[in-house]
């Protein structure tokens, strides 16, 4: 019922009856959804119930068993160039896994270098790699500004504390200009204190417009920035709705009984 | 009659100019050790990306067979037979025995250090590659930029265990005729028929090669630790800075 009029063109992520199993087990069962520009999706669901692995399916981190993933109408799953789809979705991970042998600065620029160079090996007109990574350099000084850590740009990862680490590695991913941002429990690894500089920075993107993919505990960012809330349990999608329909009104046990348990 | 230590010195070390040939012997050693643990390096470390790439992803499966199997036979057998089977059957034709030996240690040292480079990839946390490839790098990017300078960074204490065994081990390519270190003391004996000078002097040169090892140890150890957890620690709390030893 929301944005029925986005809903007319194509989704920018798609899944086809996506399954995936880890040897006997079926952890995801035929899961078929459609991800739209401009969504900010939250998917709750208990744990072991297979949110992180349908993430990780979205940017074939994982391959999936049956089913297929496309991605701005392009099928992953045979993707020739997966690497070059995967520079457009961004994903921030629990542990932050930032590089610890490179500056925050390398964190940042290091794909994004990397994927100028392989862009401009195509193009008529040839940057040098130094023009190159001048320009990345200003671009993630201007994206640490903005997160105010410009004065860590030569630190390392191991001197910062978690709620900086898990600001750079969103930085990180937005270098590479992502068209859409997976985020999988973003701040589930933080102490209580870091929660929020991490939330206000992804409900700021959420404002910019960036769609969105989160899984999280965190119900109150799902019901004051989602759009919509995907409820996940035993590998299915059990409900799909927007926060008022998933909070006020859930239908399904299942949902009734997770959210006793977490609100 | 004995003779002096001033004329056992004499007759180890002047008589004929014989130190030139302890520094010749160091030369051949030194010569055949770097070429052996560049070898060892660039060809252990291909074979252990190959295993774990196979352990990983599961692709390679011929590749790491042959590996496997590779690190199995050098492994299993004396590095002395390696050497004849080199210089008498496979290399008959090269002329040089440096060359034989570099090649020869080099394989050898291989099988080692591709052991060491495993654990050394093994260590490095599986959430690395993960975060490399979903921003778009490929597998080799990843290995290369993110993978691999974190894998060589813990294994730089085992990896020179291995080079200082091998630098040692080289004294063994004295079988095959070649004029390294080892062989120079029984070549002086023969002549003086004393022993003790030239043991102790030919130890003494293979010891500091062993403490300038450790040297570069040091400095790659430092160098490799960018951003290391401890490093931090220390920089910012001042510790006492604890010899790495192992
Ligand atoms: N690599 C793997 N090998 C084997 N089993 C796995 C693997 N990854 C996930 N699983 C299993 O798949 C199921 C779903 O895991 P998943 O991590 O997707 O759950 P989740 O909803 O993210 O849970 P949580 O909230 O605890 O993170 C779990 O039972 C888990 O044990
Ligand atoms: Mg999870």
């Amino acid at each position: 019922m929301c944005n029925t009029l986005t809903h007319e063109k194509e989704p920018l992520i798609k899944t086809v009856d996506l399954c995936k199993s880890f040897g006997e087990s079926l952890v995801l069962d035929h899961i078929s959804a459609s991800i739209y520009e401009g969504e900010k999706v939250v998917i709750i669901g208990p744990s072991g119930s297979g949110k992180s692995t349908f993430l990780r399916c979205l940017n074939m981190l994982e391959t999936p068993t049956e089913g297929s993933v496309f991605f701005e109408g392009e099928e992953l799953t045979h993707a020739s160039n997966l690497d070059g789809h995967r520079k457009k979705m961004g994903m921030v991970f629990q542990h932050f896994n930032l590089f610890p042998h490179l500056t925050v600065l390398k964190n940042i620029t290091l794909a994004a270098v990397d994927a100028r160079l392989h862009a401009n090996r195509k193009q008529k007109a040839k940057l040098s790699k130094k023009q190159i990574v001048a320009e990345e350099n200003e671009k993630a000084m201007t994206l640490l500004r903005r997160i105010g850590l410009e004065n860590k740009a030569n630190a390392y990862p191991a001197t910062l504390s978690g709620g900086q680490k898990q600001r750079v590695a969103i930085v990180r991913s937005l270098a590479m200009d992502p068209k859409v941002m997976l985020f999988d429990e973003p701040t589930s690894a933080l102490d209580p204190e870091m929660v929020g500089e991490v939330l206000s920075l992804m409900k700021e993107l959420a404002d910019e417009g960036m769609t969105m993919i989160v899984v999280t505990h965190e119900m109150r960012f799902a019901r004051n920035v989602s759009t919509r809330v995907l409820f996940m349990n035993e590998g299915k999608i059990e409900e799909d709705g927007t926060p008022q329909q998933i909070f006020d009104a859930p239908q399904s046990p299942a949902l009734q009984s997770f959210l006793s348990k977490v609100l | 009659m004995a003779k002096t230590l001033a004329e056992r010195f004499r007759s180890a070390f002047v008589v004929e100019d014989r130190w030139k040939l302890y520094f010749e012997g160091l030369g051949n050693t030194l010569l055949m050790s770097f070429f052996a643990v560049l070898i060892g390096i660039v060809f252990g470390i291909l074979l252990a990306v190959i295993l774990y790439t196979n352990k990983r992803t599961g692709k390679l499966k011929i590749l790491s067979f042959l590996s496997n199997l590779y690190v199995t036979v050098i492994r299993g057998t004396p590095v002395v037979l390696q050497l004849f089977i080199m210089y008498f059957l496979v290399l008959v034709s090269v002329k040089s025995g440096i060359l034989v030996g570099s090649v020869t240690f080099g394989l050898n040292s291989a099988a080692y250090v591709s052991e060491v480079a495993r654990a050394g990839l093994e260590s490095v946390d599986e959430g690395q590659m993960e975060a490399g490839r979903a921003l778009g790098l490929s597998y080799t990017k990843t290995m290369v930029k993110i993978i691999l300078p974190q894998a060589i960074r813990n294994m730089i204490p085992a990896l020179f265990n291995e080079f200082i065994a091998l630098v040692k081990e080289t004294s063994v390519a004295g079988y095959v005729g070649i004029i390294d270190l080892g062989k120079i003391p029984g070549i002086i004996q023969s002549r003086t028929f004393d022993y003790l000078f030239p043991l102790l002097f030919a130890s003494l040169l293979y010891l500091a090669v062993v403490c300038l090892l450790t040297v570069v140890e040091k400095y790659l150890e430092k160098k490799f630790s960018k951003g290391d957890r401890k490093l931090v620690y220390k920089k910012r709390f001042g510790g006492k800075k604890k010899c790495a030893t192992h």
